[in-house]
């Protein structure tokens, strides 16, 4: 006779984290919706800006703006076969801590920005950024990509987890998720500004902390109120 | 030490949609290894009340405990006692039958998890398509999966909303010692099968509205007063 004892968070966000990611594998919808959405941006941008390179501050709106949208796709997507198939409910009938949820679910939707964040920037950077990025920079960006995708994630998850509960979950989503995005596509934008300016130019350390800041408080905020959310 | 508490206790349960009662007051007493048929028309508040019971749902008045544990208070401590089968499988169409199996018995940190999703398998006669996905599953062997779910973790008290349902005769036979009265488990059945359900029962409840408008020992109810419940 098997015995049965209530999993850890590390090890129920751990179960969490390797379903979702066999998931994404199995039927890679996120992703690719993902890729073409920023794919088709840049191509839209380059039309409805009547350039063929932009740098500076318009470059680093366009980048975080596409980024951005692109995110909501992957924050709408991220309770979808637990909403279809019942994998809350699954996840609510066993005795695994409700916090682990959202480490789970905020992890898979980091690693899907990541991937997105990476290779949007490289496509950017071929179709449309006017200067080339040395290596500092390149790493400066992936700093800031890493931090902003954080943020996203944790904001992105709470949101998720709030329209979840909703019968207008589709709409929560983007009216709850942007306004609360502001700030940091602020703080990640004017960041980002002089990476892709001519000439280069250094990271904004006060705009990172900024990023970082508002990563924590997020961070704490989605811990605090989760389990609430979820919960009926 | 062996719990010896009742296995559910409801008292002036309640449980509302926005103005609307689904469960109005309901009170009863199920002691361990009983089984408690509910009967009831559509809308009748079968399935809130097994979705209460299983604390997805939470009561919006009167109390309800199962195993001693208050559902409002303990709720983590119910989840691992009790084992649910609803409308849904709760199976992920794109998992492997043994993938999801083995995500479910994670969650419930079910040691020697392997050795256990291979006994339910065998035992609900899927062993052979276990490495099949989901997705392609019949809904009699979703429902036959689902029921794997359910008594994964071996929980005390087993919540079946219409276990039957989708199961040929054979498949019937065949999860009859994981969710039949040979389980040994507490049950609470909602069934919509007057005879087949006072069968198996101890107890009969019947729903209507939200209330309880019937509430006997099984030897003491008949089958007509609880089609009476379906006029």
């Amino acid at each position: 006779m098997s015995t049965a004892r209530p999993p850890s968070t590390l090890s129920a966000a751990r179960t969490v984290l390797y379903k979702e990611l066999t998931l994404e594998r199995r039927a890679p919808q996120t992703l690719t919706a993902m890729a073409l959405f920023c794919a088709s941006a840049f191509v839209i941008f380059h039309f409805a800006l009547a350039r063929n390179e932009v740098e500076g501050a318009l470059a680093a709106g366009v980048l975080w703006v596409t980024l951005t949208l692109a995110a909501l796709l992957g924050i709408g997507r991220s309770f979808v076969a637990d909403r279809e198939e019942g994998g809350l409910d699954g996840f609510l009938l066993a005795p695994a801590p409700r916090i682990s949820l959202l480490f789970a679910k905020a992890a898979a939707l980091l690693i899907f920005l990541l991937i997105i964040g990476f290779f949007a920037a490289l496509l950017f950077s071929v179709m449309l950024l006017g200067p080339t990025p040395d290596g500092a920079q390149w790493a400066s960006l992936a700093l800031l990509i890493l931090l902003a995708d954080l943020g996203i994630a944790l904001v992105g998850t709470l949101v998720a987890g709030i329209a979840i509960q909703t019968r207008a979950r589709d709409l929560i989503t983007s009216i709850l998720a942007l306004p609360l995005l502001i700030p940091l596509l602020i703080a990640v934008t004017k960041a980002s500004e002089p990476l892709l300016s001519v000439g280069g130019g250094t990271l904004a350390w006060r705009w990172l902390a900024l990023l970082g800041l508002y990563d924590l408080i997020f961070g704490l905020l989605a811990y605090a109120l989760f389990d609430y959310l979820i919960e009926d | 030490m062996t719990n010896t508490e009742p296995a559910v206790v409801c008292s002036g349960l309640v449980r509302s949609y926005g103005e609307r009662r689904a469960l109005d007051g309901i009170d009863l007493t199920l002691e361990q290894g009983q089984t408690l048929v509910v009967f009831g028309p559509n809308g009748a508040g079968k399935t809130t009340l097994l979705r209460v019971l299983s604390t997805l749902l939470r009561p919006s008045a009167g109390d309800a405990s199962v195993l001693g544990s208050d559902l409002r208070k303990e709720g983590w401590k119910v989840r691992s006692q009790i084992g649910f089968l609803g409308h849904q499988s709760l199976c992920f169409g794109d998992l492997t039958a043994r993938e999801n199996l083995r995500y479910h018995a994670k969650l419930h940190g079910i040691e020697n998890a392997a050795a256990r999703v291979e006994a339910v398998l065998e035992q609900a006669g899927l062993s052979g398509r276990g490495d099949e996905r989901v997705f392609g599953y019949s809904r009699g062997m979703l429902q036959r999966l689902a029921i794997c779910r359910a008594v994964l973790h071996q929980p005390q008290v087993l919540l079946l909303d219409e276990p039957r349902s989708n199961l040929d005769p054979a498949a019937i036979e065949q999860v009859e010692p994981l969710i039949g009265a040979a389980s040994g488990r507490t049950r609470v059945v909602a069934s919509h099968d007057p005879a087949g359900g006072l069968a198996e029962a101890d107890l009969v409840l019947g729903l209507r509205n939200g209330a309880a408008v019937l509430l006997e020992r099984a030897a003491q109810a008949t089958t007509e007063q609880i089609r009476e419940l379906y006029r």
